[in-house]
């Protein structure tokens, strides 16, 4: 039985999405999205200059990824929305990784205007995947204007200090249909297996891999996490969560029958 | 509210006396037994927040008009120096031969002379300047909130300016004549660029006219105050440190080059995703060097002259605001951070309209 993701109608066997900024140079990112057997990549719009012959990061993007354009930099709806009909017009696809940030200490994202820029891109016909805090109440909302998955963080971008919302992103599991893809946060292989674990549907990541001593080495071992944690999903016995008691409150039922 | 607020209540200070002592500890002669410690710290803290990448950007000189008399300028208005404003079909040369190394951060300079140098010519200046860059930066003299406004509408996402020195009694001294006399017109330019919309501000004390440790603090105070008010903003500094410039004023108070590498590290640990600029003041061995401790922004290619890549060379000889010590050409930078591990990034934002 198949167990790919499909998001907009596309399948996608591999669930572990890889961002590509912070590299070292530009080739390694090829390589580590190889080894990752990574299909979907996120590239920030800022960073594609399609002047440039030498130097346009796409080039380094193998034909099998679906590029999705980041909108880093955007600190409100109106930049986010400007940056995807730029992305969308030099060429680069429908596929948006929707970040607004208005807040440069922590790097966390407005949900509001998030909300605001999915609702007027998912209209144009964008596949909108928006990066978001975990609020159920906006994740609901974010797919009735027609957001395509949820991303919310695991904890604050580049931090590496995996998944601290982890109860929050479980909520939205268990609440929303639609892929929840855990973005942000996580800095081990580890914690990717715990996210897939979870029920995730994916995970997104880039500074642990871009800032490990071999990002090649790194990518694919986020590769074996995320199969690993996906084979676990599917195949454990799922626990109660709750051990049983010694004493069991209605033991007398039994004796009495 | 102003960060003069703040100046003013721990002006008088003695270093030992300033409050937040995280700061200040970072920032203590103390601290100089501890530099290693501090410099593996914020190697970790910059490769987390910014990964292995440095944004490349370079200068343009628009003007060398000025009516200040700053002791430490070569465009001091005294200074018998060839002055010049860069004609239209000028800038447009020198902004080509720029585009041709791949760039697409410039920073826009002048003296000020708003009489010579005027509000329009910059945003002229800037129309033109959107067609070949990414993102246009302004290094010029302190404008109203309203004209920031302008300025960000024609285009410009970034602004740099420095309040030299912050001690206001020395600024006094530095700066007998000319507009730049208000310390605190100056001082306030940033907040009035924020409360206008801009994307990105870069500020900095000119290191060796005040001792550094009080100049740091207060720059990273300042750097602080505005990140915690206008979060929206890409926050960053630059360290400037006094060169050899025409009139050869002479360095008050001399600054090492470890006691560089304490402010970049005790910058990066207190604000671990604040933006730190080198520029081609500092030597090239240095500059390869500081690169792993916090370094996030570097210049290349640099002129510190009006039109110094296309005008004639007897002109711009004579001319430069001050002596440059790192001469490595873009393509030269380039090679070495790749060498040294990091990305040269000459792209990192899309433009105010381009291809709009």
């Amino acid at each position: 039985m198949s167990d790919s993701l499909i998001i907009a109608g596309q399948e996608i066997k591999n669930r572990l999405f890889v961002g590509t900024g912070k590299f070292p140079n530009k080739p390694i990112i090829k390589e580590v999205l190889e080894q990752a057997k990574t299909e979907v990549a996120t590239v920030a719009l800022r960073r594609i200059d399609l002047e440039s012959k030498e130097d346009n990061i796409l080039d380094y993007i193998p034909t099998n990824c679906t590029v999705m354009t980041n909108t880093s930099g955007a600190r409100n709806a109106q930049e986010a929305i400007r940056i995807a009909r730029l992305s969308k017009a030099a060429g680069c696809g429908n596929w948006i990784k929707l970040e607004v940030i208005a807040d440069n200490k922590h790097l966390l994202p407005d949900n509001l205007e998030t909300l605001k820029a999915t609702e007027v891109l998912a209209k144009e016909g964008f596949i909108v995947l928006p990066y978001m805090s975990p609020d159920l109440s906006v994740a609901k909302k974010l797919i009735e204007v027609g957001a395509a998955a949820v991303m919310p963080l695991g904890s604050p971008i580049g931090s590496k200090r995996g998944v601290k919302t982890a109860e929050l992103v479980k909520i939205l599991i268990k609440e929303i249909a639609e892929p929840i893809i855990v973005d942000a946060g996580i800095g081990y292989p580890s914690e990717a297996a715990y996210c897939m674990e979870l029920g995730c549907a994916a995970v997104l990541v880039n500074t642990a891999i871009a800032t490990a001593k071999d990002p090649v080495k790194m990518a694919e071992s986020f590769n074996l996490a995320v199969r690993a944690g996906r084979l676990s999903y599917l195949n454990a016995t799922k626990s109660s969560g709750q051990a049983s008691a010694s004493s069991p409150l209605t033991g007398f039922l039994q004796t009495s029958e | 509210m102003s960060f003069y607020n703040i100046y003013h209540k721990y002006k008088n200070c003695s270093f030992e006396e300033l409050p937040n002592q995280e700061l200040t500890k970072l920032l203590s002669l103390e601290a100089e037994k501890s530099l290693e410690a501090m410099a593996q710290k914020a190697k970790t803290l910059t490769l987390q927040n910014f990964g292995k990448t440095i944004s490349l950007y370079t200068p343009l000189y628009l003007s060398n008009y000025c009516e200040n008399e700053c002791l430490y300028c070569g465009f001091n208005a005294n200074n018998k120096i060839p002055r010049r404003k860069l004609k239209i079909d000028e800038l447009k040369k020198e902004a080509k031969f720029i585009a041709k190394t791949g760039l697409q951060h410039i920073l826009i300079l002048t003296g000020e002379s708003k009489k010579l140098s005027p509000l329009s010519y910059i945003k002229e200046s800037v129309k033109i300047l959107n067609k070949l860059f990414s993102s246009i930066s302004i290094e010029i003299y302190p404008l109203s909130q309203t004209e920031y406004k302008e300025l960000i509408a024609a285009g410009v996402d970034g602004l740099t300016i420095y309040q030299e020195v912050y001690s206001q009694s020395e600024y006094k001294k530095l700066h007998p004549a000319g507009p730049k006399q208000d310390y605190q017109f100056r001082l306030d330019a940033p907040e009035r660029a924020a409360r206008a919309g801009i994307r990105t501000i870069n500020i900095g004390s000119l290191l060796g006219l005040a001792p550094w440790r009080k100049e740091a603090f207060f720059m990273l105070k300042h750097a602080e105050y505005l990140q915690n008010k206008y979060p929206e903003i890409e926050m960053s500094i630059s360290l400037p440190r006094l060169r050899p410039q025409f009139n050869n004023f002479q360095t008050p108070y001399e600054v090492s080059d470890k006691n560089i590498v304490q402010i970049i590290t005790a910058a990066r640990i207190f604000m671990p995703r604040l933006g730190i600029t080198l520029s081609t003041r500092e030597n090239s061995q240095l500059r390869n060097n500081l690169i792993k401790l916090g370094i996030t922004k570097m210049s290349a290619g640099s002129t510190t002259a009006v039109g110094g890549h296309t005008l004639e060379k007897t002109y711009i000889k004579n001319s430069l605001q001050f002596e440059i010590s790192d001469k490595r050409d873009v393509s030269q930078i380039k090679i070495m951070l790749l060498k040294e591990g990091y990305q040269p990034v000459l792209k990192d934002w899309v433009g105010a309209l381009q291809n709009e």
